[in-house]
């Protein structure tokens, strides 16, 4: 870790000493600021969407959201650290490594916890989950510690400056990598038999069962693509926030909000919900009030569901035929 | 006939909750358990409510947890920095978990299943984040400290064992009344409307109005319990009443058995229990111990902890069945 | 009839079961000699406020463990019965009530959190028994703030919020800093901090230009430093714990804002924060107690030697680095020791001997109680403290 000081580069360092105290900072317009609030919210944004993401894959098969998807973010940030930094890995085979052991935990999570639901309906697939993202939290807890991990950023400290305003290198390989979802997601649904699998079971379950679909065999997949998808976001945000044991029922919490603003089981409506929330945050912290930040955008998202019952892009006609 | 049966529960249950804390008296070991019975009784109380608007109405709700907490807060406020009499103010909590009820669930009743969810879960959150906020009013994250007890008409309820006999009463009487509402004409309606709310509105059911009306009703109740909670522990800070005690109460009514207002309250006393008390012997292992045992419940008692006696009862039966053939 | 019957048969089950749980339950009693002095703990082990308990809990086993390998206190043997209340106030106070009914403690230490010391020092005053707090807030030994009238049994050994603000305000206003801007987490720990702050500023004359917080799990704090960095402070007072303290000292850097100051509040007191900031903490001012500076105090300081002790046993036991929390719990059990030693399990005599006990050299300080104090440090007791090449460095 002691290297780790070599990733600043800009030389301030110097300034800061008691001569630098009575020192002013250097102005920072009006444009800019609003420039660096959108940057910020778009990078904390993106890491929301993807979650939202996790959610809709599942939700699209089984109808139940996945309220362990936060403890998936969790582990592959945790996984990352301890293969990256403690049996030092480089990035390039960490990364998939990381992505596969977590994806194994999804899979286990439906072996153990939703396959052997007697009647799954969806409140007893919520509370399995529920009871199995305290199980991941806890066991996590025993084997790091309660403790904040970091993890090097995968291309230096440096920040990019740009109009005023800064960008964290790691923010750009967050937005890259949530792109990088979209379209291999966008690829996987439209060209491939599982994925048409998957979407066709999201229209009608027991229709594809008739067509040879084995629905249960379905569930397995979309659990193990949103565990994928949920590591790849805890692996590219560690560096940027630190990763501890319990930071996973946050983030599920906003991944829910930014999957039901955009509309439940809609793809580029988590992406949407995801960076308007983040955006709304970000904003809403700058501008109006930080204590109050995560108001605004609740209470954006009641808006929506007042006036548009199904979210902003979700399929009304879907939300009314499932039930809880 | 099904009256009489809910008469008989009800008698039997009173009368081993009258001889619990006798029992404890003799057997010291038991004496902390009264304490937390009385937390127990403090959280069938909003499980009940709960359990009302979820099980029999079908409508779910993650932000019952803030009802019992505004109720938490009109009590403690107002009694502690205004010294008005505690009962005015459980009352006055009543009142205002029951109007904002009103305001959030006119429009939020309309949405479904998960849409629901998420709006009950955001209002939770922002109301967290106003007690945790309004810092002149509640103290903020801190919380608001030396809220005084209760006494009823000079006799101040100054022990576990007097504020045990209180709660559990208040309990019993929402338990009756909850469960002459399931038998009446409106728990028909709710069921009607947990089958298929289309369907109850042809039959001439105002589905709007009843849903409303168990949103308050269960509101109302979570308040009272929210207003007990304050004036037993003297102290209250936002994450008494945060996002995790919404899920912890839906755990509770799960667990206890959806389908059934005892359910709700076995619920309670196990997770309450478990939590507080049990779950302690395993040291840090805890949160996993609890998430194992939510699993096992949910995979193994899909009908709750309630379902047991019938469960065993179709295990004799199905056995003696097969004996015959 | 056999609706009757089926109850019956119901009841009977639930009995069984009860009685059946009650008998695994039991803990495993302790056979220890019988004089065995009882000292119940209560710290936040797990939970949101893990960072405050566990190494509390940590500090307080091992400290209980060299006792007991010394041959006790006068040949008791010390028994510690830890309760862990996870941050949560039901939890906290049935586990005090526990300890004071099924236990029988003869003091307690904790709670880790202020608002919970508030919650439960009632039950304190109410049982006679003395408690002595690891949280910060001067509520909790405060009867009455206008006229400084101590709670009876109520003590507590971390420096008060304000002597934390204070440290920081003289240092700035030595410094010619007047226009600053806070930063605070929104949990006690930085409420707290941020009230004391707010209360203070008008005393020394600082202009408090932007009061922003953040959650305790935020991913991110550049939105409210970019915000800062707009109006132009001289100095940045953030005062929070956990893993966005270190987030905000990063941001700090990468928003190239290091020629406003930046003050973290004692919370920032651990080597793992500097390691974890990757450079960006340099030129980072806090307030900390000796405990966390051991290896920088000069050797003629009076709790060099007890300061180091503590941190060579912590480092060779858990494998890792203090933090001011842990030195609380110390401070707390070895007080409550030296009582136990003095005047052995008399719950009022513990209480009278703490109330006059002066001169004690602790991990955060020079403990000197009275009546009219049951905290006993003075602001001295905080020592500003300035990163430099990766480590702590007394300033003035």
């Amino acid at each position: 870790m002691a290297n780790c000081r070599t990733y600043w580069h800009n030389g301030r360092t110097g300034t800061t000493g008691i001569t630098g105290l009575t020192k002013n900072m250097e102005e920072i317009s009006f444009s800019s600021q609003l420039l660096q609030y959108a940057i910020t919210g778009v990078t904390i944004g993106s890491i929301y969407a993807m979650v939202a993401i996790g959610f809709n894959i599942i939700y699209n098969v089984t109808e139940a959201i996945n309220f362990a998807q936060g403890e998936f973010v969790m582990l592959g940030g945790l996984v990352m650290v301890f293969l990256r930094v403690a049996v030092n890995i480089p990035v390039i085979f960490s990364l998939p490594l990381t992505i596969m052991l977590v994806t194994m935990v999804g899979i286990l999570l439906d072996r153990l916890a939703i396959k052997p639901l007697s009647k799954p309906s969806v409140l007893a697939m919520v509370i399995a989950t529920i009871g199995a993202s305290f199980f991941i939290r806890g066991a996590a807890m025993m084997l790091w510690g309660k403790n904040p991990f970091d993890l090097p950023p995968f291309s230096g400290r440096n920040p990019i400056s740009f109009l005023g305003a800064v960008v964290q290198p790691q923010g750009l390989w967050v937005v890259g990598f949530l792109l990088v979802v979209v379209v291999v997601l966008t690829l996987f649904f439209d060209r491939t038999i599982l994925g048409k699998a998957l979407r066709a079971c999201a229209v009608n379950p027991s229709a594809s069962s008739l067509v040879g679909i084995n629905v249960k065999h379905m569930v397995l997949v979309s659990f193990a693509l949103s565990a994928a998808i949920g590591a790849l976001g805890g692996i590219v945000i560690t560096p940027i926030s630190l990763m501890e044991y319990d930071r996973g029922a946050m983030l599920a919490v906003k991944g829910f909000s930014a999957c039901v603003l955009g509309g439940i089981g809609s793809f580029p409506g988590a992406v949407t919900g995801g960076l308007l929330i983040g955006l709304i945050e970000s904003l809403g912290a700058g501008l109006v009030s930080s204590g109050y930040k995560d108001v605004f955008a609740l209470l954006l998202l009641l808006f929506v569901l007042f006036v548009r019952p199904s979210g902003l892009l979700g399929n009304a006609e879907v939300s009314k035929i499932r039930k809880f | 006939m099904a009256k009489n049966r809910s008469a008989v529960h009800l008698t039997i249950f009173g009368g081993c909750l009258f001889l619990f804390p006798l029992l404890a008296r003799w057997i010291s070991f038991l004496e902390h358990y009264v304490d937390v019975m009385v937390f127990v009784g403090i959280y069938s109380l909003v499980a009940v409510g709960l359990c009302l608007l979820m099980g029999y109405a079908g409508q779910i709700s993650l932000g019952h947890a803030s009802f019992f907490g505004l109720g938490a807060y009109v009590s403690g406020i107002i009694t502690a920095k205004y010294g008005v009499n505690p009962w005015f103010c459980i009352l006055l909590g009543m009142v205002v978990s029951g109007g904002v009820a009103f305001i959030i669930g006119a429009p939020s009743l309309r949405l479904r299943g998960h849409y629901l969810a998420m709006a009950t879960l955001a209002f939770c959150i922002i109301i967290t984040i106003i007690f945790n906020e309004s810092i002149a009013f509640t103290g903020g994250p801190d919380g608001l400290a030396f809220i005084p007890g209760i006494s009823i008409m000079g006799y101040a309820l100054d022990s576990v064992v007097k504020y045990y006999f209180f709660v559990w009463s208040v309990v019993l009487m929402v338990l009756l009344l909850c469960l002459n509402i399931i038998q009446s004409r409106v728990g028909r309606a709710l069921r009607s409307i947990h089958g298929s709310e289309l369907a109850a509105s042809a039959v001439g059911v105002n589905v709007a109005k009843y849903k409303i009306y168990v949103f308050v009703l269960s509101a109302v109740v979570a308040s009272v319990a929210g207003s007990l909670y304050a004036h037993y522990l003297n102290f209250i800070n936002p994450a008494s009443f945060d996002l995790f005690v919404s899920i912890k109460l839906l755990i509770m009514i799960i667990l206890g058995g959806i389908y059934s207002l005892w359910g709700a309250i076995l619920g309670a006393v196990l997770i309450t229990f478990l939590s507080y008390e049990w779950l302690h012997y395993f040291g840090e292992a805890e949160v996993m111990v609890y998430g194992a045992i939510v699993l096992i419940i949910v995979i193994f008692l899909p009908g709750g902890v309630v379902s047991i006696p019938e469960k065993v009862r179709s295990l004799c039966r199905g056995s003696k069945l097969k004996v015959e053939g | 009839m056999k609706a009757n019957r089926s109850v019956g048969k119901g009841a009977v089950c639930l009995l069984a079961a009860v009685v059946l749980a009650t008998f695994i339950l039991i803990p495993v009693v302790q056979v220890s000699a019988a004089e065995a002095y009882k000292v119940g703990a209560v710290f936040s082990v797990t939970g949101r406020a893990s960072f405050l308990g566990d190494p509390e809990k940590k500090t307080a086993v091992m400290l209980q463990e060299e006792i007991n390998k010394k041959g006790g206190i006068n040949g008791h043997p010390l028994e510690l019965v830890i309760y862990d209340d996870e941050g949560d106030s039901t939890k906290c106070a049935l586990a005090v009530r526990k300890l004071i009914s099924r236990d029988k403690v003869c003091a307690i230490i904790g709670p880790s959190l202020s608002g919970l010391s508030l919650a439960v020092l009632p039950e304190a005053e109410k049982h006679k028994i003395p408690l002595v707090s690891c949280a910060a807030s001067y509520k909790i030994v405060t009867k009455n703030p206008e006229t400084g009238e101590q709670w009876k049994w109520v003590f507590k050994t971390p420096q008060s919020d304000s002597m934390a603000a204070e440290a920081i305000y003289t240092h700035m206003k030595k410094h010619g800093i007047s226009k600053i801007a806070i930063l605070s987490v929104t949990t006690g720990f930085g409420a707290s901090g941020r009230s004391e702050l707010l209360r203070l500023a008008p005393q020394f004359g600082m202009t408090i230009v932007a009061d922003e917080k953040y959650g305790p799990k935020d991913t991110d704090m550049t939105a409210q430093l970019t915000k800062i960095k707009g109006l132009a402070p001289q100095a940045i007072v953030n005062w929070s714990i956990g893993p966005t303290q270190v987030v905000v000292v990063r941001n700090w850097k990468e928003l190239a804002m290091t020629n406003a100051t930046l003050y973290q509040s004692h919370g920032f007191g651990s080597r793992k924060n500097i390691e974890l900031a990757a450079g960006a903490a340099e030129g980072v001012y806090c307030p900390l107690g000796a405990c966390n500076i051991a290896e920088v105090l000069p050797a003629a300081h009076l709790q060099k030697k007890v300061t180091m002790e503590y941190l060579k046993a912590y480092k060779a036991k858990y494998n890792e680095a203090v933090s001011s929390f842990g030195g609380h719990a110390w401070d707390a059990l070895a007080l409550v020791t030296k009582a136990l030693g003095a005047v052995g399990s008399d719950k009022a005599k513990i209480r009278d001997y703490l109330e006059n006990l002066k001169g004690f050299v602790g991990q955060h300080g020079v403990f000197n109680f009275s009546p009219k104090d049951h905290n006993g440090l003075t602001k001295e007791a905080f020592q500003m403290v300035v990163v430099k090449n990766g480590d702590w460095a007394l300033t003035d």
